[in-house]
């Protein structure tokens, strides 16, 4: 679903140069969730940006359902990030003036889905994460917990094939954090591919499969998890 | 040694069979600390001849244990009393690090990353068990969240470690020089 080949990304020029990315490689299918690890200034933000389109690689190729992205026009690119690329940031950024169903509603009514059609998707995005009654509240009306949660219904509404995520339990307590990850896992589950940036290990072992990011390069990755049957079984040692 | 204060609460309950104190044992930990018959009835008879419980003399399984006073005492004084943090535990990895910062041709950050790798990856079983597990479940829950956080306070210390040697000149990695302090931690 996702696709990085040899991709790098170079800030200013001169002495002033900064090489956030050399020559990434890395894919994601659609149904796994992939959490990339690093600490700050490893590149983990510019990958993200550089998967969701809004910003273009100084060299490589960025394939996302097969297509490649450098080919595509301005509107085509503005037409994937609308219809196929799902956001959830730190911060949530929830638009205040608008309640909870319309801020959800929002990416198919920019994309051209009818008012009455995007409010129906909305909803029933919003009842999935079991915030039906908190539909017509506004952001400010709502737990941090409660805010995450519409973020990722406005992330998942539509046909989305991709799921991009900043540090997306930041703010939160673990009990929240912990609700979090387990919707985007099982956003991940019906079909979506899903990268969450992280430097923290709890959040990324929700993944499937852990990518290690320092200095721009990817150092190595976690091996596949046989299941976890075995793991409290007398004298196994994990 | 824990499983004789778990049999003193359980006890703290109400008077119960042998096989039933390991029963219940077993569910409480969420399966984490399977516990053999053996292993039930030599504490029991431990706690006996200390005064903690008492039996009612029946044969074999049909044996049935009380707590004493003396015993419930002894149940709240353990449970108020702090786990033993100082001196620090032995840390093989701490010593793996600091051992190799000093051999000649060890990658160091590469180490600390395979390590990273493999805490990761023990995290990732222990999520997915709980990703698994009915959340109704909160034996099982304490019993993961706790083993997150000690793997995860690893991979932190890891990511410190990262941070400190980079600060170091690469020629002289290792931690020596006229002026270290000694610092001497009671280990245990």
């Amino acid at each position: 679903m996702l696709e990085l080949r040899g991709v790098s990304k170079v800030y200013g020029a001169g002495p002033a140069e900064v090489h956030a990315m050399r020559g990434v490689d890395l894919s994601v299918r659609g149904g796994e969730l992939v959490a990339v690890m690093g600490p700050s200034g490893s590149g983990k933000s510019t990958l993200l940006t550089i998967a969701g389109t809004l910003e273009e690689p100084t060299s490589g190729e960025v394939l996302i359902g097969d297509r490649d992205v450098a080919g595509m026009s301005r509107n085509d690119r503005a037409r994937l990030r609308r219809r196929s690329i799902g956001y959830v940031f730190q911060d949530f950024n929830l638009i205040p003036g608008l309640s909870a169903v319309e801020n959800v509603a929002l990416p198919l009514e920019l994309d051209g889905v009818r008012v009455k059609a995007a409010r129906a998707a909305a909803l029933e995005a919003l009842a999935r994460l079991d915030l039906a009654e908190r539909a017509e509240r506004f952001p400010d009306e709502l737990s941090g917990g409660e805010s995450q949660r519409v973020a990722i219904a406005r992330a998942v509404v539509g046909e989305r094939h991709l799921l991009l995520a900043d540090e997306p339990t930041g703010a939160l307590d673990s009990v929240n954090g912990e609700a979090v990850m387990r919707l985007l896992r099982s956003a991940c589950r019906d079909g979506v591919a899903g990268v969450v940036v992280t430097h923290d290990a709890q959040l990324a072992s929700w993944a499937d499969r852990v990518v290690f990011l320092r200095d721009g390069r990817v150092v190595d990755q976690t091996a596949t998890r046989p299941g976890p049957e075995s793991l409290l079984a007398p004298g196994a040692k994990p | 040694m824990s499983v004789r204060y778990a049999l003193l609460a359980l006890l703290s309950e109400g008077s119960k069979y042998g096989l039933q104190l390991r029963q219940e044992f077993e569910d409480r930990t969420g399966d984490a600390w399977p516990l053999n018959v053996g292993q039930v009835y030599t504490t029991l008879q431990r706690l006996e001849r200390d005064g903690l419980v008492e039996s009612d003399g029946s044969d074999g399984p049909q044996n049935v244990f009380s707590i004493t006073p003396e015993g419930a005492e002894e149940l709240t004084a353990w449970l108020r009393t702090p786990p033993d943090v100082v001196p620090p535990p032995r840390n093989e990895l701490v010593i793996k690090v600091l051992v190799g910062t000093r051999v000649p041709g060890v990658d160091v950050p590469e180490l600390l990353q395979l390590h990273r790798r493999r805490m990761v990856e023990a995290m990732q079983d222990y999520t997915h068990l709980k990703g698994e597990m009915s959340r109704d479940d909160v034996e099982l829950g304490l019993v993961v969240d706790s083993e997150l956080f000690r793997i995860e306070a690893i991979v932190r210390w890891l990511d410190a470690a990262d941070a400190r040697l980079k600060k170091l000149p690469p020629p002289n990695r290792g931690v020596t020089g006229p002026r270290r302090r000694r610092i001497r931690l009671g280990v245990r």
